[in-house]
C-alpha cells in the first residue's frame, strides 16, 4: 500500500531575510513512521506547523489527507493529531480533565466522549494517574497524556514534534512502542528527533540541515550508502581533547563522541593510513582501526560535514 | 457555530479559576477594597484641622470659635499661644487652617467698629481651600446679620424680612452627600478595571505556555474560544458588582433608585464590551507583561476621559470624541442614571446602543486579529 498522506512541493518559510524552511519536497506514505531529523534551528518544527496548517507557507505547497494546507486548514485540523514541541499542558487540570477537554474541542461529548477518554487512557497506560494534576506528572507521563490528547479523535495522520525531548531512557523506549503500535494499526506519522538512535524505528528517513533535506531513505539505506564513508573506533584516554584536532583534518569527515570513545569517519578506506600517523603522532598506541558499521549518528555527522550547507554538526 | 465547544472551554476556565485560590481570594476582595476606600475618601472636606489663636478671649470669640466649628466643616485641634505655633502646625500638616483672633476683638464690637479675623487655609488642594474659604466667609457675614439686626432692634427700628427667598432643592441626592454621587462611579470604574484585566491575560497565557499551539490545532474557532473564556469572567463579574451593590446599600446607604434588573442588563453588556478591550489587548501582547503594558495605556486615560473625574461635558471637543471609544463613559451615565436618579430604559436606550454597537465592534476586532496562525 503506498496512499500518499503527506505530500509537500517545494515548500518553503521565510522569516523576514532567513529562510527556515528552503523548499523542500517529500511524500509520506500511509501506515509510514517517517523521521524528520535534524538539529536545532533546522526547520523541523516550521515544517510541521505549515503541515499542521498554523503557519502560512511562503511558497511552494503541502497537502495533508488531499486537503491543501494553505487553503483549506481547517479541513486538515480535523484529521490529524499534533503533539507541539514541549508538549504543553495545564498544571492546574488533571489528566482527565485534559483528556475530556480536547475530546470537547473534536466534537466528542456525551458517552462517545466517555469511552474514548477511559479508552485512551487504558491504552496510554494513564488510568491510575487520571485524577492527578498534570504540573505533578513526571516528565514521560506528561508525552503520553500529550499524546493521549492528540489521539482521542482517532486522527489516520499524527505529528509528532520531539515527543520524547528531556525524557528518560525506559520511558522513550516505552513511549517509541505506542508509536511502533499506532502506526501498525495504519496511522501516518510524523515524527522529529534528535536523538538518532530512535530514528531506527522509523520506516522513512529524512535529514533536514539549513531548512534544506540532505538525505533521505530507510536507515539501512543510509547507513550502507556508499557516500556513508568509513567509521573507525578510536580508544584512548585523551579523547576529548583529540576531538578538536581530528575535525581539523581534511580528510576526516566527521569525529564525534560516543560513549567513552571516538568515532572518526573518513571518505575512504586509503585514507586510514593517514589517520593512523595522526594518532600515533598524538599518543594513541597501536589504534585498532577496523571499520564498524556506522550508527545514523556518524552517518549525519558525515552528511553534515559534506553538507555546503554545514557550519559543523555535534549531536 | 458549536456551543458546546464554547461550553468546553468556558467549564476548562471555569475549573482552572477555581483551583487557583489566591486569584479568587484576590478577585472577589479587590474591589470591595476600592469601593470601600473610595467611599471615605471622596467625602466632602469636612472637619479640617484647625489651629486657633485666640488673642480676645472674650465671650464673643468665643461665640465665633462656636460657629466655625457648628459648621462642621473646622474642628478646632489645637489652641496656639504664638503665631509661631499657628505657622508651625500648617506647615508640617497637623492642620488645615488657621484661625487668629486680635486681642481688641470684642472691644471693637462693642465701640461698633469692624474687627479683622484672620483665617488661613492651606491651599494646595485647591478644591477644599474654596469650600472652607467660603464657608469661612459665610459664618463672617452671617454673624455680621446678626449682630446688625440685634443691635437695630435695639435702637428700636422695625426690621422687615425683605429680601430674596432662593428655594434651592438637590434633586436625587438631597442631603448632598459625595457618597451617593462617588460610589456608582467607583462600581464602574473598579469593574472596567477588573474585567480588562482578567480578559487581557487569556489569550496571552495560553501563548506563553505554549498550549495555543494545541489550541490553534483544533477545530475551534476564534470567537468559540474567545466567549467560552468569557463566560467564566461574566460570572465573576456578576458576583463582584451584587457583593458591590450590597456594601453600597447597607454600609454607604446608596440604594438602587432604579430598575435593578435593568441594571444587571446593561452591566451584562459593560461586561461583554470590557472583555473585549481584554481579550483584544491578549491577541496583541506577546507576553503578559507587554499585556499588563497595553492595558495600562489604555485604562489611565479611560478613567480620565470617562467622566469619572471631570465631567465629559466640560471637555475639548477632540477629548469629547475620544471618550466616546471608552466603554467606561456610556456605563457612568447608565449607572449612575440607574442608580442616582432612578431613570429607565426610555432615557438610557441610546447610551446602551452605543455601548453594544462599541462592544461588537471590538469583539470582532480582537476576533479578526487572532486568525489562528501562531507566526
Amino acid at each position: 500500500m503506498s496512499t500518499t498522506t503527506v505530500r509537500a512541493e517545494r515548500l518553503t518559510r521565510r522569516f523576514g531575510d532567513f529562510v527556515a524552511v528552503d523548499a523542500i519536497s517529500f511524500e509520506i506514505h500511509a501506515g509510514e513512521i517517517w523521521g524528520f531529523l535534524g538539529p536545532n534551528g533546522s526547520g523541523k518544527s516550521t515544517t510541521i506547523r505549515m503541515l499542521c496548517g498554523v503557519l502560512e507557507p511562503s511558497g511552494g505547497r503541502a497537502e495533508v489527507l488531499g486537503y491543501d494546507v494553505a487553503r483549506d486548514p481547517e479541513a486538515v485540523k480535523l484529521r490529524i493529531g499534533y503533539m507541539s514541541q514541549g508538549s504543553a499542558l495545564w498544571n492546574d487540570l488533571t489528566v482527565a480533565e485534559h483528556l475530556r477537554f480536547f475530546a470537547g474541542l473534536f466534537d466528542l461529548y456525551g458517552a462517545a466522549q466517555s469511552a474514548a477518554v477511559t479508552e485512551w487512557m487504558e491504552r496510554i497506560g494513564l488510568t491510575e494517574r487520571r485524577n492527578q494534576l498534570a504540573g505533578t506528572l513526571p516528565g514521560g507521563f506528561r508525552k503520553r497524556l500529550a499524546l493521549a490528547c492528540a489521539l482521542l479523535h482517532r486522527p489516520p495522520m499524527l505529528f509528532l514534534d520531539e515527543p520524547t525531548a528531556g525524557v528518560d531512557p525506559v520511558s522513550r523506549r516505552e513511549f517509541w512502542d505506542l508509536i511502533v503500535g499506532l502506526a501498525d494499526e495504519g496511522t501516518t506519522i510524523m515524527v522529529t528527533t534528535h536523538y538518532l538512535d530512535e530514528a531506527e524505528h522509523c520506516n522513512q528517513l529524512a535529514f533536514i540541515y539549513g531548512g534544506r533535506i540532505i538525505a533521505r531513505g530507510s536507515p539501512r539505506t543510509l547507513k550502507s550508502a556508499p557516500d556513508a564513508g568509513v567509521t573507525v573506533e578510536v580508544l584512548s584516554p585523551e579523547n576529548v581533547g583529540l576531538l578538536d584536532p581530528l575535525d581539523g583534518l581534511p580528510f576526516v569527515r566527521s569525529a564525534s563522541l560516543y560513549g567513552s570513545s571516538l568515532h572518526v569517519t573518513v571518505t575512504d578506506r586509503t585514507q586510514l593510513v593517514a589517520l593512523r600517523a595522526f594518532l600515533t603522532e598524538h599518543g594513541v598506541a597501536a589504534p585498532d582501526l577496523t571499520p564498524i558499521a556506522p550508527s545514523l549518528e556518524d552517518v549525519f555527522a558525515g552528511l553534515v560535514g559534506t553538507s555546503p550547507a554545514a557550519g559543523g554538526y555535534a549531536s | 457555530m458549536n456551543w458546546k465547544r464554547v461550553w468546553t472551554i468556558a467549564v476548562k476556565e471555569y475549573r482552572q479559576f477555581i483551583r487557583d485560590r489566591r486569584t479568587v481570594v484576590a478577585t472577589m476582595l479587590m474591589p470591595l477594597i476600592q469601593v470601600v476606600l473610595y467611599g471615605y475618601l471622596s467625602s466632602d472636606v469636612r472637619y479640617q484641622p484647625t489651629v486657633v489663636w485666640d488673642l480676645s478671649r472674650t465671650a464673643e470669640s468665643r461665640q465665633l470659635l462656636q460657629a466655625f466649628t457648628n459648621s462642621q466643616y473646622f474642628a478646632i485641634t489645637f489652641q496656639a499661644r504664638n503665631m509661631h505655633e499657628v505657622v508651625e502646625r500648617i506647615e508640617d500638616g497637623r492642620a488645615l487652617a488657621g484661625v487668629v483672633i486680635p486681642p481688641d476683638y470684642a472691644t471693637l464690637i462693642h465701640e461698633k467698629k469692624t474687627p479683622q479675623v484672620m483665617v488661613a487655609v492651606d491651599a494646595s488642594d485647591a478644591t477644599a481651600a474654596r469650600t472652607s474659604l467660603s464657608v469661612a466667609q459665610a459664618i463672617g457675614s452671617s454673624l455680621t446679620n446678626k449682630m446688625r439686626i440685634k443691635e437695630l432692634r435695639m435702637q428700636g427700628a422695625h426690621v422687615s424680612a425683605v429680601g430674596i427667598d432662593v428655594r434651592a432643592r438637590a434633586w436625587y441626592n438631597p442631603a448632598l452627600r459625595q457618597e451617593v454621587f462617588i460610589v456608582p462611579g467607583v462600581l464602574a470604574l473598579v469593574m472596567q478595571f477588573t474585567m480588562t484585566f482578567l480578559s487581557m491575560s487569556t489569550i496571552v497565557r495560553e501563548r506563553e505556555l505554549g498550549t495555543l499551539e494545541q489550541l490553534v490545532v483544533s477545530p475551534i474557532q476564534p470567537w468559540e474560544l474567545m466567549l467560552g473564556k468569557m463566560i467564566p469572567l461574566i460570572t465573576i463579574g456578576y458576583v463582584n458588582v451584587t457583593l458591590i451593590l450590597l456594601l453600597a446599600l447597607f454600609w454607604f446607604h446608596v440604594p438602587v433608585a432604579g430598575n435593578v434588573f435593568l441594571l444587571y442588563v446593561t452591566v451584562f453588556v459593560f461586561f461583554f464590551t470590557t472583555l473585549g478591550m481584554g481579550t483584544l489587548v491578549s491577541t496583541i501582547a506577546k507576553t503578559y507583561i507587554q499585556a499588563v503594558q497595553m492595558i495600562q495605556l489604555f485604562l489611565m486615560p479611560s478613567m480620565l476621559l470617562s467622566g469619572f473625574i471631570f465631567p465629559v461635558a466640560a471637555m475639548p471637543p477632540v477629548l469629547q470624541w475620544l471618550s466616546y471609544l471608552v466603554p467606561l463613559t456610556y456605563f457612568l451615565t447608565i449607572v449612575r442614571g440607574i442608580i442616582i436618579k432612578g431613570v429607565g430604559f426610555e432615557y438610557l436606550w441610546w447610551q446602551i446602543f452605543l455601548l453594544t454597537v462599541l462592544g461588537l465592534a471590538v469583539f470582532a476586532t480582537a476576533v479578526l486579529r487572532f486568525r489562528k496562525r501562531i507566526d
